[in-house]
C-alpha cells in the first residue's frame, strides 16, 4: 500500500511537472494576454499578423479588439477559450483546410466590433437593415458584412 | 471490523492505483504534446538544411535537392501528366495534337514547321525531351537558340562565351560583369550553332540554377535574351504600370541599363523568372535570338517593332512566307508574360508564382509549391487566398472566360482561313504578289493576332478583355483583307477601274466602309459568319 501511494505521488508529480513545463514551453500563459504577437505563436497566422502590421487599423486595433467580443469578460473569455481549443487541436493534428476561413460565430463577433467603434457612421447604414449582416439565415458566413468591401483595413493589402 | 478495514484498504488501494495509472497515461499524452510542439517550433526555425555547397556550376537539381528537399519534391512532380480543358497534354503519354484538334491551324501555318507537328504542352520535366523529338526539329532545320529555354543553359552558354573570348571564369557570379559578358557572348555563339550541335552541350531541363542564386537562393534571371529584352523594354516608352521598378528606373539618370537582378523587387522577380521563357521571341537563323519588347509588350507594339525591324539582308522582319498566298507572315510563340502584363491581376501586383506556384505549408514550414501547374488544379491555394468564393464557383468563372475566348478564337481562325483560301484562289487565277500587297498586310495582321491568343497558354484567361480585343481585331483584319481583295477583283474585271475604292478599303486601321462598297461588305459578312457557329 505504501509503495502504491509513493507510485501514485510520483506519477502525479511527474504529470504536474511535465504539464507545467509543456505549458511554459508552449507559452501557455501568454494566451491570457491581448498581445498580438501571441497569435503568431503557432506560425499559421504569420501572414495575417504581417498583414495587420501593414494595415490601416494597426495603430488603433489589435487582434483581440476585433476578434473577441467586448460586451462582458465572461463572453470574451468563453470565445477566447473555444477558439483556443479549436486552434490548438487543428494545429496539433494538422487536419484543417487551407486557406483558413473565419467561422460564422467569429464573423459575427468581428462585425459587432466594426459597428462598436464605427457606430456614429454605421448607424445610418444599418438602420435600413441592408448592411452589417455577417452571417446568412442558414448560419453560413455571408459576404455582405463590412469586410466584404473593407477587406484590407484589418490585414492590409493581400499582396 | 477486520473485514471492513480490509475492504476500505483494498478500495483505497484501487483509487491510488487508478490515480497512478491515470497520471501516468496523462503524462504520456503531455509528453506527446510537448514533442509535437517542439517539432513545430523546430520547423519554424529551420527552413533550409545546408548539406552540400552549391556554386555557379551546380547544374544537377539532385544536388540542390539535398539542401532543399521540399522544393525538389514539388519540382519532380512536373513529370505528372496534368491537364485542364484547354491546357496540358491530356491524359495519355502521347500529347494531344493541336493540329488534329483544330485543323484550321494546318492551313494557317502552311509551309511552316508548326504545320508538321504542334502538340499541347507537357510539364516542365519534358521540355528538353519534347524539344528533341518534335517534328519541327527532326523534320526541319533549327538553330541552337531553342536551348535558351528548353534546357538549363547557364553553364553551357557561359562556357561557349568564355571560348569565344569573354573575360573571366565560371567561378565568378553569373550576375557579375564578367558573368553577364560570358552569358551574352554565349548567346551569340549558341544562336549560330545548328540545333544538333548545341543540344550536346546540355543535359537538364529547367533546373534550380535557372532561377536561383546558388549562394543565397535569392531569385535571379539567367537567360541572356530576357536580360537584353527587359532592358530594351525599360529604355522604350511602352507602359509598364505593373513593373514599378522599371518605372522608377525610367525616372532615374539611366546611366546603367535596367538590370532585373539589381533593380527588380522580389515580387517582380516572381514573374520575371517565368518571363525568361514564357514570352514572344525570334529564334530563327537570320538573327540572334531576341525578345521584341523595344516598343512595349502589347500585341500591336510588338507588331510595330517587327514591322520596323530589318534583317541583316535589309528585308523587313517575317517568320515565313505563306505558300498558299505569298504573304510574309509572323508566328507568335507563347506570350504568357506579355498577356499577363495587360491583366488586372498584374496591375494588382499578383505575380505568376502567386497562382502557378502558390505557398504551401508543411507543418510550420512555408514553401512555394515547385510543382508548377495550372491554378485550376489547385484552386484553394491559388485563387481562394484572395477570392473568398467556393471552388466550384471560381472554376466555373474561369471556364466561362475560357469558353468564350475559345469560341471567338475559332471564329477568328475561320475568318482567316477564308481569307487565305480566297487569296489562294485569286493567285491561281493570275493575280500577282505586287497587286495583292495590301491584302497581304491584312493577312499578316489577322494571323499575328489570332495566333498570339492561340499560342498563349491560358485561352484568354491571363488578360480576358485584352485577349477578346485582339481576337476581334483579327476578325476585323481578315474581313478588311477580304473586302480589299474583292474590291481589287471588281476593279480588275471592270474595263475602267475606279481608283479611289481600293485605296479607301485598303486602310490599315478599321473604319467605316465607303458607301460604294457596302454591298460587297454585306456579302463578306454573311460569308464569314456561316461556319463560325
Amino acid at each position: 500500500m505504501r509503495l502504491l501511494i509513493v507510485l501514485a505521488s510520483v506519477s502525479v508529480g511527474t504529470l504536474v511537472g511535465m504539464g507545467g513545463f509543456t505549458f511554459a514551453s508552449a507559452k501557455g500563459a501568454s494566451y491570457l494576454s491581448d498581445d498580438p504577437a501571441v497569435c503568431v505563436n503557432c506560425h499559421i497566422m504569420r501572414d495575417h499578423y504581417d498583414g495587420w502590421r501593414q494595415g490601416s487599423h494597426h495603430a488603433h486595433a489589435t487582434c483581440n479588439d476585433c476578434h473577441l467580443p467586448h460586451d462582458n469578460d465572461v463572453h470574451k473569455f468563453f470565445v477566447k477559450a473555444s477558439n483556443g481549443y479549436r486552434h490548438s487541436k487543428a494545429f496539433t493534428l494538422q487536419n484543417f483546410a487551407e486557406p483558413i476561413r473565419i467561422v460564422p460565430s467569429n464573423s459575427k463577433v468581428l462585425e459587432d466590433n466594426c459597428l462598436r467603434c464605427h457606430a456614429e457612421m454605421t448607424d445610418a447604414i444599418t438602420a435600413h437593415g441592408t448592411l452589417g449582416v455577417a452571417v446568412t439565415p442558414a448560419g453560413k458566413v455571408d459576404l455582405y458584412g463590412c469586410v466584404r468591401c473593407h477587406v484590407d483595413v484589418g490585414h492590409g493589402p493581400r499582396r | 471490523m477486520n473485514g471492513r478495514a480490509g475492504a476500505f484498504k483494498s478500495r483505497s488501494a484501487l483509487w491510488v492505483g487508478i490515480i497512478a495509472s491515470g497520471a501516468a497515461l496523462a503524462s504520456i499524452l503531455v509528453t506527446a504534446l510537448y514533442d509535437n510542439i517542439s517539432t513545430r517550433k523546430a520547423e519554424a526555425r529551420e527552413i533550409s538544411f545546408k548539406v552540400v555547397d552549391l556554386d555557379e556550376k551546380s547544374l544537377d537539381p539532385t544536388l540542390w535537392a539535398k539542401n532543399f528537399p521540399r522544393q525538389f519534391d514539388g519540382f519532380q512532380r512536373t513529370v505528372e501528366l496534368t491537364f485542364t480543358k484547354y491546357g496540358g497534354a491530356g491524359p495519355d503519354q502521347k500529347p494531344i495534337s493541336k493540329l488534329e484538334e483544330d485543323p484550321n491551324l494546318v492551313t494557317i501555318f502552311s509551309g511552316y514547321a508548326f504545320s508538321i507537328d504542334y502538340n499541347r504542352r507537357r510539364g516542365h520535366a519534358y521540355m528538353l525531351t519534347d524539344q528533341r523529338i518534335t517534328g519541327r526539329v527532326t523534320k526541319a532545320k533549327q538553330t541552337g537558340s531553342c536551348l535558351h529555354c528548353h534546357a538549363s543553359n547557364a553553364v553551357a552558354f557561359r562556357e561557349v562565351g568564355v571560348k569565344r573570348g569573354a573575360p573571366g571564369t565560371l567561378d565568378e557570379s553569373l550576375t557579375s560583369a564578367h558573368g553577364q559578358a560570358q552569358l551574352l557572348e554565349g548567346l551569340e555563339g549558341v544562336s549560330k550553332m545548328p540545333f544538333e550541335e548545341a543540344a550536346k552541350l546540355v543535359d537538364h531541363p529547367v533546373g534550380c540554377l535557372d532561377c536561383h542564386d546558388p549562394k543565397n537562393m535569392a531569385l535571379r534571371v539567367t537567360k541572356p535574351a530576357f536580360i537584353r529584352g527587359i532592358a530594351a523594354l525599360a529604355s522604350g516608352d511602352g507602359a509598364v504600370p505593373h513593373l514599378p521598378s522599371i518605372e522608377s528606373w525610367r525616372k532615374g539618370d539611366r546611366s546603367r541599363p535596367y538590370d532585373p537582378n539589381r533593380d527588380a523587387s522580389r515580387q517582380e522577380m516572381r514573374s520575371m523568372a517565368c518571363g525568361q521563357c514564357h514570352v514572344e521571341y525570334y529564334c530563327g537563323p537570320k538573327a540572334t535570338l531576341f525578345f521584341p519588347w523595344n516598343k512595349g509588350l502589347k500585341v500591336e507594339q510588338i507588331e510595330a517593332y517587327y514591322d520596323e525591324y530589318k534583317f541583316p539582308d535589309g528585308h523587313r522582319f517575317f517568320d515565313w512566307k505563306h505558300p498558299k498566298t505569298g504573304a510574309e507572315v509572323l508566328k507568335a510563340q507563347h506570350p504568357e508574360f506579355e498577356t499577363w502584363s495587360q491583366s488586372l491581376h498584374a496591375r494588382s501586383g499578383v505575380s505568376c508564382a502567386d497562382c502557378h506556384m502558390p505557398y504551401v505549408r508543411e507543418g510550420a514550414i512555408k514553401v512555394s509549391d515547385h510543382h508548377v501547374r495550372s491554378p485550376l488544379l489547385n484552386i484553394s491555394r491559388s485563387c481562394q487566398t484572395c477570392h473568398r468564393f467556393p471552388e466550384e464557383q471560381l472554376k466555373a468563372t474561369v471556364l466561362t472566360i475560357q469558353d468564350r475566348h475559345h469560341t471567338l478564337m475559332l471564329r477568328a481562325e475561320d475568318a482567316l482561313v477564308q481569307l487565305i483560301t480566297a487569296v489562294e484562289k485569286a493567285r491561281k487565277s493570275g493575280a500577282d504578289e505586287a497587286a495583292l500587297a495590301k491584302v497581304f498586310e491584312f493577312q499578316r495582321k489577322a494571323q499575328w493576332r489570332v495566333d498570339f491568343i492561340n499560342a498563349e497558354n491560358s485561352m484568354g484567361f491571363h488578360a480576358p478583355q485584352e485577349a477578346a480585343r485582339v481576337l476581334a481585331e483579327s476578325i476585323d483584319y481578315s474581313l478588311q483583307g477580304y473586302v480589299s481583295l474583292s474590291a481589287l477583283q471588281q476593279s480588275a474585271s471592270r474595263p475602267q477601274p475606279s481608283t479611289d475604292k481600293p485605296g479607301t478599303l485598303g486602310r490599315s486601321t478599321p473604319g467605316p466602309p465607303s458607301p460604294g462598297s457596302s454591298s460587297s461588305l454585306g456579302k463578306t459578312v454573311s460569308l464569314l459568319q456561316a461556319p463560325g457557329g
